[in-house]
């Protein structure tokens, strides 16, 4: 078979053999993963043990024994065929409306409704990648849906929509509008205050480093106090945006300062002949970065742009520090209701609003996991 | 300074006019007093040990790189500051490196129609029908649809080359277009680069393979520690080097 000897001259070729069938099956691959060592036995053991003993008693607390129907807190409370009753989902059906909508005009609410559609309409339309015409997605959601969205929302009378102050607005209705218009003014304006940082020009890039480091350095709370107290006394009243508006603008700005980093990584990896490729080219500046090097840098870079993300959307629930009712604060107001104090209340309604803000995120990563496999497979790099 | 009716008359003699450059990183002077003159549909081959300045002045003729003291003319364009003039004369010089340097998130054939389309203002119909006839012509049009990553180092270099003509260029840079090769995908880009030679652009190319040399070159500029040390024809250059760092080098490298 092989060449021994010291000279040596092939005269048939070697036999082009299948590879050895793999030890396959569900035994086998139980004993190369959870079993290959005593170390990984004793963590095998433990894991187990540890859902042995946790797993039952959330599902009795959250699914087997929960109340899922029931008028008030009588429902909910220990009787003596019930020692222990478990979650009290009849709390979250009765105030589900409010953790919706917050105090928004019970008649109006179909212009929520109709907001959240457009808005699935919108994330549908460029999320799935295959969809047709997505330049126009990208009109729509960038351009068409704010205007829209703003319109309906907040009402024109002239056309027949009342006006609904932002004050009424509340519940997962502000929790969404946060996070969509963080999300989507942070990643442009990231970009700009990335590409800033890293420009020829001093005064830019001061500005950029100034903006970027001076935001980073505080906390969002304080942002957020800063844009609804500071930014009066720089407006003339009569122009002073609302308390929402302020608040967007905060929470805008401070994602952006973070992506602005997170772009930042990304551009650093892209070797210097990508840039002197494009500028050999003749492509000016800003051709260069729209078309050679942003969407190599985003790409590289997006499960941290992802992360910003995720984050931005879990620090949208900071706002009710300047008195706007988010999501979490709808629940935090509607667990101290006397009508279904119970001792699972509050339990049972923080276990909704982790269950939500769980299911945003994970799909988050998800979608974000996907579009990476994708990347990679066009690229095989 | 030359006024505005030299430069005319410069733009019908000369495709890239070099005047005492010279260039610092630093305090290193890098580039030392270049002077250089070539007339469109020249080609002149740059050598010499690495470290000498070679590729550094050659990155000056499209502005790649810029210098403290003297002046670069190309086609009549002086290289100045003024950003437009620079891009004026990057679309009109192509430049091929030693690391291919394709785009790897756009297939071959995008890479090819990207600076026609976005540049030229070129239709994508007939940017990618341009691209197809260049690529045809370095030999890879089944490859247009694959991605970069997905060819050997030779197809690579040889889409490079392609996108490069795209942008139908007076003048042609290569910068070590081999020297990232495998041995065997050497000759490829070789072949390419000889039949580029016979279109009568202008070429300027650094590089150490002295049988392309041999074979194309018009003329042969060896450098040395930032400045050129000798300038001539091939058959002179290598059968009878003047300068003893030319003699050494060629000694070196031709074992």
């Amino acid at each position: 078979m092989a060449a021994t000897d010291r000279v040596y001259l092939r005269e048939a070729p070697a036999q082009l053999l299948p590879a050895p069938v793999a030890s396959t099956g569900v035994l086998a691959w139980m004993r190369a993963n959870l079993f290959s060592s005593p170390s990984n036995i004793a963590l095998t053991i433990i894991c187990v043990a540890a859902i042995v003993w946790i797993v039952p008693s959330l599902l009795r607390f959250f699914i087997f024994d929960a109340v899922w129907s029931g008028a008030d807190r009588e429902a909910c409370l220990p009787t003596s065929q019930r020692p222990e009753p478990g979650a009290c989902w009849a709390f979250v059906r009765v105030w589900s409306s409010y953790f919706v909508y917050g105090f928004y005009p019970v008649s109006e609410r179909w212009r929520v409704d109709l907001f959240f559609g457009l808005l699935a309409l919108g994330i549908g339309w460029l999320a799935w990648l295959g969809a047709p015409r997505r330049d126009l997605g990208a009109i729509y959601f960038f351009i068409v849906l704010p205007i829209v969205s703003y319109i309906l929302l907040s009402g024109v009378p002239a056309i027949g929509l009342a006006d609904v102050p932002t004050s009424l607005w509340g519940g997962i209705l502000v929790t969404i509008v946060v996070a969509i218009v963080g999300i989507v003014a942070s990643l442009p304006l990231g970009i700009l205050l990335a590409l800033g940082r890293r420009s020829k020009m001093p005064a830019v890039r001061l500005a950029s480093i100034t903006f970027i480091e001076f935001v980073r350095g505080v906390p969002l709370i304080t942002v957020l106090f800063m844009a609804s107290v500071m930014l009066p006394l720089f407006v003339p009243d009569r122009f002073a945006p609302d308390k929402l508006v302020r608040a967007l603008i905060g929470v805008a700005l401070f994602a952006s300062a973070y992506m602005a980093e997170v772009v930042r990584g990304g551009l650093i990896s892209i070797p210097r002949g990508q840039y002197e490729a494009a500028q050999a080219l003749g492509l000016s500046y800003w051709r260069m970065m729209i078309l050679a090097i942003l969407p190599q840098a985003l790409g590289v870079t997006l499960p941290n742009i992802v992360n910003t993300f995720i984050g931005l959307f879990k620090d949208t629930t900071l706002v009710f520090i300047v008195g706007i009712f988010d999501f979490l604060r709808t629940i935090e107001a509607a667990r101290g209701d006397p009508h279904w104090a119970t001792p699972v209340t509050s339990v049972t309604g923080y276990a909704f609003a982790a269950l939500l803000y769980f299911v945003c995120c994970y799909g988050m990563s998800r979608y974000s996991r996907n579009v990476e496999a994708r990347l990679a497979r066009a690229q095989r790099r | 300074m030359a006024n505005t009716a030299d430069r005319t008359s410069e733009k019908a003699q000369w495709a890239v006019e070099i005047v005492a450059l010279n260039k610092w990183y630093g305090d290193f002077h890098v580039l030392r007093d270049i002077n250089l003159t070539v007339s469109p549909g020249e080609r002149i081959v740059i050598c010499g040990p690495s470290g000498s300045g070679k590729s550094t002045m050659l990155r000056c003729i499209n502005r790649l790189e810029d210098w403290q003291r003297g002046r670069v003319i190309v086609d009549g364009k002086e290289l100045t500051d003024d950003a437009k003039q620079i891009l004026a004369v990057r679309r009109d010089v192509g430049m091929v490196f030693q690391q291919f340097n394709l785009f790897p998130h756009l297939t071959v054939l995008e890479n090819c129609t990207l600076a026609p389309i976005w540049v030229r203002r070129m239709p994508k119909k007939d940017a990618e029908e341009l691209a197809m006839r260049y690529l045809r012509r370095v030999r890879i049009p089944d490859q247009a649809l694959k991605y970069p990553s997905q060819l050997s180092g030779g197809q690579q270099q040889r889409v490079a080359i392609a996108r490069a003509l795209c942008m139908s260029p007076e003048i042609m840079l290569f910068d070590e277009p081999t020297s990232a090769l495998d041995p065997e995908m050497v000759k490829e880009v070789l072949d390419t680069m000889v039949e580029l030679a016979g279109s009568g652009i202008t070429m300027l190319v650094v590089t150490h393979e002295m049988g392309f040399a041999r074979q194309v070159a018009n003329r042969i500029i060896f450098m040395a520690d930032g400045q050129i040390v000798e300038i001539n024809e091939p058959k002179a250059f290598f059968e009878h080097p003047q300068h003893e760092r030319t003699q050494l080098f060629l000694r070196q490298i031709l074992h």
